[in-house]
């Protein structure tokens, strides 16, 4: 049942231990429902300690390479927005950047503000939407940790993922463990309401 | 990890290169595996040690102190008939090096099956940017190379396969973008191990490697390796993609590993249709399919990561077929650092004489400050590196590190590391540096030596070194990072750690060895520490501190 969307790049970047493999898995197995090839990229070990951190995720009718090309990434998804400018050389004119509003500190240099990148990355893409995801997860599940859900769950809903919101949910189901799977249900629904 | 115990063959799953690698090993039956950890192969062993634990794989599992003596494990089960998997990151095959060459001589009993991880780029390697395909003209093993996760379950199946029918170890070498990508694959059956007692028949002609049999031995090698390369000849894995028209065509490609999927994106990117030859075997080469493909040609391009070996081979190779070929690679492909889908489509297109490709890439330059990995909030080393720099002056002594997540002494703020090479390596240049500056002399000199090293790095390879720093007489102070896991890797038990059951003391060992100045601190008793510090540095023996102290994931574990 392949579709016709031909191909779709993602890059989500963020910080070591914000869980952004888990996001690179949902949304693999929720192309997968939907009858897409795909491939990822990520890495692991002592590099993602904190530091940077970058996957990658391609799907569509016919994918080769694991790695999004520079300029070539249809949505980047980040967690941390420092993190999101410097993952810039992905974009061209036409990405869509979802943003978490959050900037984790880098120790012992001066960091950039909130204002700063933002006017960075105007002036790459037109089509950039900062949502306080971990304010609202916080505010309203107590839970900021699922921040990450709350936006591939946005992305769905808000079309920025070619992608239906019921394979993202079932790929929930499918890769969240018993444990965490109510919690994110719910972010899942929260989602929906933004 | 359920998923990769599903039983519907046909159906796809998506699974890690890695996981792929232990699915493959499974549907072969493995009945013993052994591993050290080391990114980016861990998740071979951390798998095997959650289907251990859990009981859903019945064959024997191990994590090993090193390389070598995994290998040499996975050696004793091959000779007791066992169907054998070994796992290691790139650097491992150095450490097991010593056994492996032999072993190539013995042949396996068993059918056996090594995996070996390299990391181009170096993402979680600190020492070098290892080629481990070199091994194959060292050690004349032969050497498959998957490119994506589906390959990576495949080839290792067909690893096992041409152990057993030449009854010789094969590799099965990834990268990073191999072994860390995941993509649906489709399943077979899994091979129940069935009987995993194994049993060894006395044949000292074939695992004695003494002289002169061991030259007879080498000959029955090169004999068996010719007969792999009729094999290589055959197989399916080195595949010219299918193109109308080839014989008009003046250029092809050659390429292999994950190199291949940046050449059919290229392809794609490009709207090119140009030959292709894929080789999944890297050793013994089908000489004569790729004389065959190139022979036509007036160009070829090889798409291969870091060193040019395919290249030095195919420039061998055209000499008899086609001399004026021209053999392009690491003239427009960089020998550093791993290749990205964009420069192979730049090169293509160059060597097409295309314009330049146009990438969207945005004009603005941005300058975002670096992001280094840190210790996590909590880590007991944060105690260690304070109590450290309060003791002395961080400029008046020399610093050795070792491979952990301890190597972060040398970012800010600790920058407190002088030297960095391999596992264990710390003790060893130490102990050189302290002679190299009191040689001939028993005074302790001006210069004083801090060395750390992690508890799973100490049982690796830092106790030879040890009992050379004491036997041959100098006096570093070594700080052994006891935090009971091997962290840095995904926390793996080794032999001191906790809940692993008669663990191995380290203290004992260190007294055993015969140093005299040995403390164990808590680092959270940091005046303790500095005092013990400041103490040590004045000795003239080696002095060892065991800087006690769970990381915090065990700390969490046991909670």
């Amino acid at each position: 049942m392949p579709k016709n969307l031909e191909k779709f790049n993602i890059v989500i970047v963020g910080t070591g231990g914000q869980g952004l493999i888990t996001l690179l898995q949902i949304i693999a197995e929720a192309a997968l429902f939907e009858g897409y090839e795909v491939r990822t990229s990520e890495l692991h070990g002592l590099s993602q300690r904190g530091g940077s951190v970058e996957v990658h995720i391609r799907f569509g009718k016919e994918v080769f390479s694991p790695l999004v090309s520079q300029g070539e990434a249809d949505l980047i998804l980040g967690l941390e927005m420092q993190e999101a400018l410097r993952a810039y050389p992905f974009a061209n004119s036409g990405t869509a950047f979802l943003l978490n509003k959050k900037i984790i500190s880098i120790p012992l240099v001066k960091n950039l503000t909130e204002t700063e990148i933002l006017k960075c990355l105007k002036k790459i893409s037109k089509n950039i939407i900062l949502v306080p995801a971990e304010e609202i997860c916080q505010e309203k599940l107590g839970a900021k940790v699922v921040a990450g859900i709350y936006l591939i769950s946005l992305a769905s809903f808000k079309n920025l993922i070619p992608l239906k919101p019921n394979s993202i949910s079932r790929a929930i189901k499918k890769i969240i463990p018993e444990k965490y799977l109510e919690l994110n249900l719910k972010t899942f629904k929260l989602a929906k309401a933004y | 990890m359920e998923e990769i115990l599903l039983q519907k063959p046909g159906k796809k799953n998506i699974l890690l290169g890695n996981e792929a690698i232990v699915r493959g090993a499974l549907e072969s039956g493995v009945q013993f595996v052994s591993t050290y950890p080391g990114t980016p192969a861990s998740e071979i062993g951390n798998t095997f040690f959650k289907l251990s634990q859990a009981g859903k794989y019945k064959g024997y599992f191990e994590f090993s102190t090193n390389e070598k003596v995994a290998l040499e494990a996975g050696i004793g089960a091959s000779f007791s008939c066992l169907k054998t998997l070994v796992a290691m990151k790139n650097f491992g095959l150095n450490v097991c090096s010593d056994s492996l060459l032999p072993f190539l001589y013995t042949g396996a009993k068993g059918p056996t099956v090594i995996i070996a991880a390299d990391d181009p780029s170096c993402h979680s390697s600190a020492q070098s940017e290892e080629n481990s395909r070199a091994f194959a003209f060292l050690a004349h093993i032969p050497i498959l190379e998957p490119s994506d996760p589906q390959e990576c379950k495949d080839f290792t199946e067909l690893a096992f396969k041409i152990s057993e029918k030449f009854k010789i170890p094969v590799m099965v070498r990834t990268t990073t973008r191999v072994a860390h990508q995941r993509a649906p694959i489709k399943f077979k059956k899994i091979t129940r191990p069935g009987c995993v007692i194994g049993k060894f028949i006395k044949e000292p002609r074939r695992f004695v490697t003494m002289p002169p049999r061991v030259l007879e031995m080498k000959k029955e090698l090169l004999e068996k390796i010719e007969k792999i390369k009729q094999f290589s000849e055959k197989s399916k894995l080195n595949a010219s993609l299918s193109v109308s028209d080839t014989d008009r065509q003046k250029i092809g490609i050659i390429t292999s590993g994950v190199s291949y999927l940046y050449v059919r994106e290229a392809l794609k990117e490009l709207s090119l249709n140009l030959p292709v030859l894929k080789l999944g075997f890297f050793y013994p080469l089908p000489e004569k399919k790729i004389q065959n493909f190139i022979k036509k040609f007036k160009k070829v391009l090889i798409v291969e990561e870091l060193e040019p070996y395919l290249e030095k081979e195919i420039e061998r190779l055209a000499k008899d077929v086609n001399p004026k070929l021209e053999i392009i690679g690491k003239k427009i492909l960089s020998e550093v650092g791993e290749l990205k889908p964009e420069q192979v489509i730049l090169a293509l297109s160059k060597l097409m004489g295309r314009k330049k490709h146009k990438f969207q890439i945005p004009d603005s330059k941005f300058q975002v400050p670096k992001r280094s990995p840190q210790l996590c909030p909590g880590c007991p080393y944060w105690l260690v590196f304070g109590a450290v720099k309060k003791a002395v002056d961080p400029k008046k002594v020399i610093f050795g590190g070792d491979i952990g997540c301890y190597m972060l002494a040398g970012f800010p703020p600790h920058n407190i590391q002088d030297y960095l090479s391999c596992m264990g390596s710390s003790i060893g240049i130490a102990h050189g540096i302290k002679k190299a500056l009191q040689h001939g002399s028993e005074q302790v000199t001006g210069q004083k030596l801090i060395t750390f090293i992690g508890d799973s790095t100490f049982f690796h390879s830092g106790i030879p070194a040890l009992i050379n720093t004491v036997f041959n007489k100098s006096n570093p102070l070594i700080i052994v990072m006891e935090n009971q896991t091997t962290a840095m890797t995904g926390h793996q038990p080794h032999p001191g750690a906790p809940l692993v059951p008669n663990g191995i003391k380290i203290e004992k060992i260190v007294r055993a060895c015969g140093v005299k100045n040995l403390k164990i601190i808590d680092p959270i008793n940091q005046q303790e520490f500095i005092n013990a510090v400041k103490e040590f540095l004045d000795k003239s023996e080696v002095s060892v501190i065991i800087a006690t102290h769970p990381c915090i994931f065990v700390a969490q574990k046991n909670a």
